[in-house]
């Protein structure tokens, strides 16, 4: 089995899925911390959805780069969901549902207007994943690595900042500090992470990396630092060893990742249920 | 009361009418607070209380009127001790981080804390009889403990002003008398009060200044509200549901 696995990590596209994974998994989950306490949890899910939205539309339109449609609707409609989530009339979640499932339905119509022959096929690859992540080209794991390293410089600098703002909003606005700026700032990463891992499980997935690892490490820690920490290294080790697994199994690589993940919660769930932690 | 005049004023509030999107609740407030004040803020329920607190912290614009604050508030003038949220039931913390981060804006564009944040917090930990509990998760403790982390992270921000939005709201009769004591002395350390409280009792026990919000409003000392024709009117009708 080693031998195998020693053998598959000659292979560059193989290397390059294992460096994109486990940066993708970094990233959402040091994003899923917040969001997940902030109960925004299906903000990974609206904005995938609007995601598969545009790139429907860049299909149809035959675009070369999907990603100049792509990123700036995804941003946009982030924006946009954060912004109504505290102060409108229409609560959050009802945005976000309205607007996940809007852009799903609209994707698909739109898709049937494109002259492709594999339908279903298509779809099926946007929303689930596909096999693009063991067809990544060296540009494009070196964008997915400046991507990943600028969202962390940001994380990093602002950790305290982004603990503040999600523990108590009002609290940090009255001493003076610009909430808005940092919700917006969320709202933007999300959105590029979203677009990114995109490649890696598709867009119906993506809210498992972004949730899990952050649940699962609320099971077992109290301290937010120790959270962050922990939700980052069990990301990091279900992504590695999800795709691994696929690679060996031959299963697709997205629903594997997101099992994995699965299972990892249920071990964290496990061991805070018999260490008598609720 | 004699001295109060050369008090530097630290907020004054003229005609100020507070309300949510352009609909007043409560009209035509006037009042000032000065260093050293403890002004607490009583009326019936959706008389708008919270409200006129969160307009003067600026997380809801005012409908009409103005709020001056005096400079020497600036930034970390003000601390705030919120009502719980929904969000924090939950939340996966440490009392050592949610003190430390009412230092967020004492640190200014450093994007980690200095050892004197840390000590401040530490100092206020202390201050507030919590440091033993400095490594606990902020979700397992009483609502009494919880408070009283709050108020450490608020005075983290502020040497001046703390703005309290009902303290003892849900505690026992034991642990709400302890934090009234925990805020006197605060307020005997020189820090000026602002709080919203249903317990007028409390209010009367331990305020310099009352301001009643409702359908007539009141500003004065403690003394003359007690005097006045609708403190008395409150105080009759708050002590027969009591």
């Amino acid at each position: 089995m080693m031998d195998k696995l020693a053998e598959y990590l000659q292979y560059p596209f193989v290397r390059y899925a294992l460096i994109v994974g486990v940066l993708i998994a970094l990233c959402s989950s040091m994003l899923g911390v917040p969001l997940v306490l902030k109960r925004f949890s299906f903000i990974g899910d609206g904005l995938s959805h609007v995601a598969f939205g545009a790139m429907c539309i860049a299909t149809v339109l035959k675009m070369s780069n999907d990603m100049l449609l792509i990123m700036p609707v995804t941003i946009i409609s982030a924006v946009l969901i954060l912004r109504t989530g505290t102060n409108t009339k229409i609560k959050g979640d009802a945005v976000i549902a309205m607007i996940s499932v809007a852009a799903l339905a609209f994707g698909y119509l739109i898709m049937n207007f494109s002259n492709t022959t594999n339908l279903a096929g298509d779809v099926c690859t946007t929303l689930f994943g596909s096999t693009s992540i063991l067809t990544l080209n060296k540009a494009e794991v070196w964008m997915c690595i400046i991507m990943s390293i600028a969202v962390l410089t940001v994380f990093v600098l602002l950790y305290h900042r982004i603990f503040a703002v999600t523990f108590d909003e009002n609290f940090s606005r009255a001493i003076g500090l610009d909430t808005e700026k940092y919700n917006l700032l969320i709202a933007v990463i999300t959105a590029v992470i979203i677009v990114l891992a995109m490649n890696l499980v598709g867009s119906l997935l993506i809210s498992a990396l972004i949730i899990f690892p952050a649940v699962s490490a609320m099971r077992l820690f109290h301290s937010y630092a120790r959270v962050t920490i922990f939700a980052a290294v069990l990301s990091v080790v279900c992504a590695f060893s999800g795709i691994i697994l696929s690679i060996l199994a031959g299963t697709p690589v997205g629903s594997t990742i997101v099992g994995v993940n699965v299972l990892a919660f249920a071990v964290c769930w496990l061991i805070s249920r018999l260490g008598g932690r609720k | 009361m004699s001295k109060a005049d050369d008090k530097q004023t630290l907020l004054e509030v003229k005609d100020l009418s507070v309300g949510y999107e352009g609909h007043p609740i409560a009209e035509h407030l006037n009042f000032t607070v000065k260093e050293g004040d403890y002004l607490c803020i009583v009326g019936e329920n959706g008389s708008g209380k919270t409200t006129l607190m969160k307009t003067l912290l600026n997380l809801t614009k005012p409908v009409s009127g103005t709020i001056n604050k005096s400079e020497a508030l600036g930034i970390g003038g003000i601390g705030y001790l919120p009502q719980q949220t929904e969000v924090q039931r939950d939340f996966p913390c440490t009392v050592k981080e949610v003190v430390l981060s009412g230092c967020i804006m004492r640190a200014g564009r450093r994007p980690f804390f200095s050892r004197e944040e840390k000590q401040l917090a530490e100092t206020n930990m202390e201050r507030m009889d919590i440091l033993p509990l400095a490594d606990r998760c902020y979700r397992e403790l009483s609502g009494g403990q919880q408070q009283r982390v709050l108020l450490a992270r608020a005075l983290c921000a502020t040497r001046k002003l703390l703005l309290l939005d009902e303290p003892v709201a849900g505690l026992d009769p034991k642990v709400t008398a302890e934090l009234y004591r925990m805020i006197d002395s605060l307020h005997k350390d020189g820090i000026t009060i602002i709080m919203v409280s249903h317990d007028i009792a409390a209010a009367l026990q331990y305020a310099t200044h009352i301001l009643h919000v409702g359908n007539r409003m009141f500003f004065g000392t403690r003394g003359e509200y007690r005097s006045s024709k609708i403190g008395q009117l409150f105080l009759a009708q708050e002590g027969r549901e009591g």
